[in-house]
């Protein structure tokens, strides 16, 4: 059991939960998390948002019964945390990067983009946010990164300049992460995904999170949840 | 460590009563890595086939209140690819190892068991009861005929202790118990999941696309139990008590109901070092307990 340090409403029904302690993870794993109650009784997979000295921070959006039990938690209250778990984004990338995050799927990119900022090699870095509306943490990514595009509404897709990146990391709903694909297939781009899946254990046992891929069933928590596009989005 | 705990399950010597479940605990890897398993009683293998399987489409869990439902339909690596790659493994382990075996047909029961049998293996347990998987129809499990045909041809293959897991969904479930120690079953094991349903009202569909799904945790205890005491008290052979134990409190009621050892399932998605957990508030009653062993409360409660 830890301790919430804060859960703070933003807009349009997203959260930032702090859970005090000392974490440590890879940019792109997760952890899953469960607030005891009636009607929570599964953990929740939350990939990590941002790491500090003392304590973890999960962005989350309220969408079904288990965020609006999190949605309610206060300061101070007992929450489980367990992790971290999967394996995340490659570390050793070169060149231009994009990171390309829709809705919830941006939560993972700032940790990532934080993470990425240590690597010398890499000439520049560009994250583009797809949000239904404007949001308060969209400025957090100003202070680390080169170019911050963001668009409200419609297909962040349309906006990715291609031509200018070498690897892209992706997280959002799966028909954008196939158009982003599509995209990097064709300039010759490094793909990798960020994938969401229903699961009960997180780590490989329930077998839940199973994904049909180019080399055949994986699962979501154990084998990603981050995985090179090409292996997910396949044609035969 | 004390042996207080430790406790008898037809030959095996276990060092506590506490077992994993099958379906919840892979092949002992992922736990392995988080904490040390070796402190459990035993594990039950993934529910192996004689062919390799992808599992079933769709949504595969769902949560319900205090319970979850899964309909992942055994997914699993198949035999000869578990004896090559996992059985090793969990050799390698000190605690019980049980196989659970599978099947769609008679004959593919058989020559499953038999194969596991050869690899000389702690105990196999039949699995006649799994709601997830449709080609061979109902599930063995629910009637008499079927079972007393599946427990008796793969007894004549299987050479090593062979246990039984029982359909919570069983037309007559004393019945059924009857017909598996008869045909010379070792033990029983019991219950599996719970047939349900779950409909997906905002677009009025059903949740799962095999209909159906098998409902588990703490929300069916109370029901497992009152079989567990049914089943124990009727039949001679050993009962393994299973269904929705989250905590030391629910294995002790498990014993006093007859089982002679339990399995964890559900408890373990909900938090992963739950078996440590047990075994560790398990120790702490017993010392505070006018009794040298656990065993002593097995079968107490008429």
């Amino acid at each position: 059991m830890a301790i919430i340090s804060f859960n703070q409403p933003l807009k349009n029904d997203f959260f930032l939960l702090k859970i005090s302690g000392k974490y440590k993870a890879d940019m792109g794993q997760f952890f899953m998390i469960r607030k005891d109650s009636q009607s929570m009784f599964l953990n929740r997979p939350m990939s990590v948002y941002d790491i500090k000295k003392d304590g973890i921070i999960f962005l989350y959006q309220v969408v079904g019964k288990g965020t609006s039990v999190l949605a309610s938690c206060k300061k101070g209250d007992e929450i489980s945390i367990y992790g971290p778990y999967g394996h995340g984004f490659p570390l050793n990338v070169k060149g231009s990067i994009a990171l390309v995050g829709g809705g919830t799927g941006i939560a993972p990119l700032f940790y990532a983009l934080k993470q990425l900022r240590k690597n010398k090699k890499l000439k520049f870095i560009h994250v583009y946010l797809g949000l239904q509306k404007k949001n308060e943490f969209e400025s957090n990514f100003n202070d680390y990164t080169d170019s911050l595009i963001v668009h409200y509404g419609g297909f962040i897709t349309d906006y990715i300049q291609y031509e200018k990146y070498n690897v892209i990391f992706s997280c959002g709903p799966l028909k954008m992460l196939e158009k982003i694909d599509r995209q990097a297939k064709n300039h010759g781009i490094e793909h990798y995904v960020s994938l969401e899946g229903r699961m009960a254990c997180g780590i490989g046992a329930c077998l839940a999170c199973a994904i049909q891929t180019k080399n055949g069933n994986k699962h979501i928590c154990k084998d990603g949840p981050v995985f090179k596009g090409e292996e997910i989005f396949y044609y035969e | 460590m004390s042996r207080s705990l430790e406790v008898q399950f037809l030959n095996m010597i276990l060092k506590n009563p506490i077992i994993m479940a099958s379906g919840t605990f892979g092949f002992g890897r992922e736990y392995a890595e988080i904490y040390d398993i070796e402190k459990l009683g035993g594990l039950v293998s993934k529910g192996l086939t004689m062919n390799p399987r992808k599992g079933n489409p769709g949504i595969r869990v769902w949560e319900t209140a205090s319970g979850m439902m899964n309909s992942i339909g055994l997914e699993n690596p198949g035999i000869d690819a578990f004896i090559q790659k996992e059985l090793p493994f969990m050799k390698s382990l000190n605690l019980k190892h049980i196989i659970n075996i599978s099947g769609s047909s008679l004959e593919e029961y058989i020559q499953a068991c038999e194969k596991i049998s050869n690899e000389n293996v702690d105990m196999i347990e039949l699995n006649i009861s799994c709601p997830n998987i449709k080609d061979g129809g109902i599930p063995f499990g629910i009637k008499q005929s079927t079972t007393r045909k599946v427990v008796k041809e793969t007894r004549k293959v299987v050479k090593v202790p062979l246990m039984v897991k029982l359909s919570p969904d069983a037309e007559n479930l004393l019945k059924i118990a009857h017909v598996c120690e008869e045909e010379g079953a070792d033990a029983v094991s019991l219950v599996n999941t719970f047939k349900s349903f779950a409909i997906d009202i905002e677009n009025k569909v059903k949740v799962f696309e095999n209909t159906y799904a098998g409902l588990s945790g703490p929300c069916i205890k109370p029901i497992a139990l009152r079989m567990v005491h049914e089943v124990s008290k009727s039949i001679q052979i050993p009962v393994m008590g299973i269904g929705g134990i989250m905590t030391y409190q629910d294995v002790l009621e498990y014993l006093m109901a007859g089982a002679r050892a339990v399995q964890i399932g559900t408890a373990n998605f909900i938090n992963p070092k739950v078996g440590e957990m047990i075994i560790h508030d398990l120790e702490k009653y017993i010392s505070n307990q006018p009794i040298e062993n656990i065993s002593e409360i097995i079968g107490i409660v008429d």
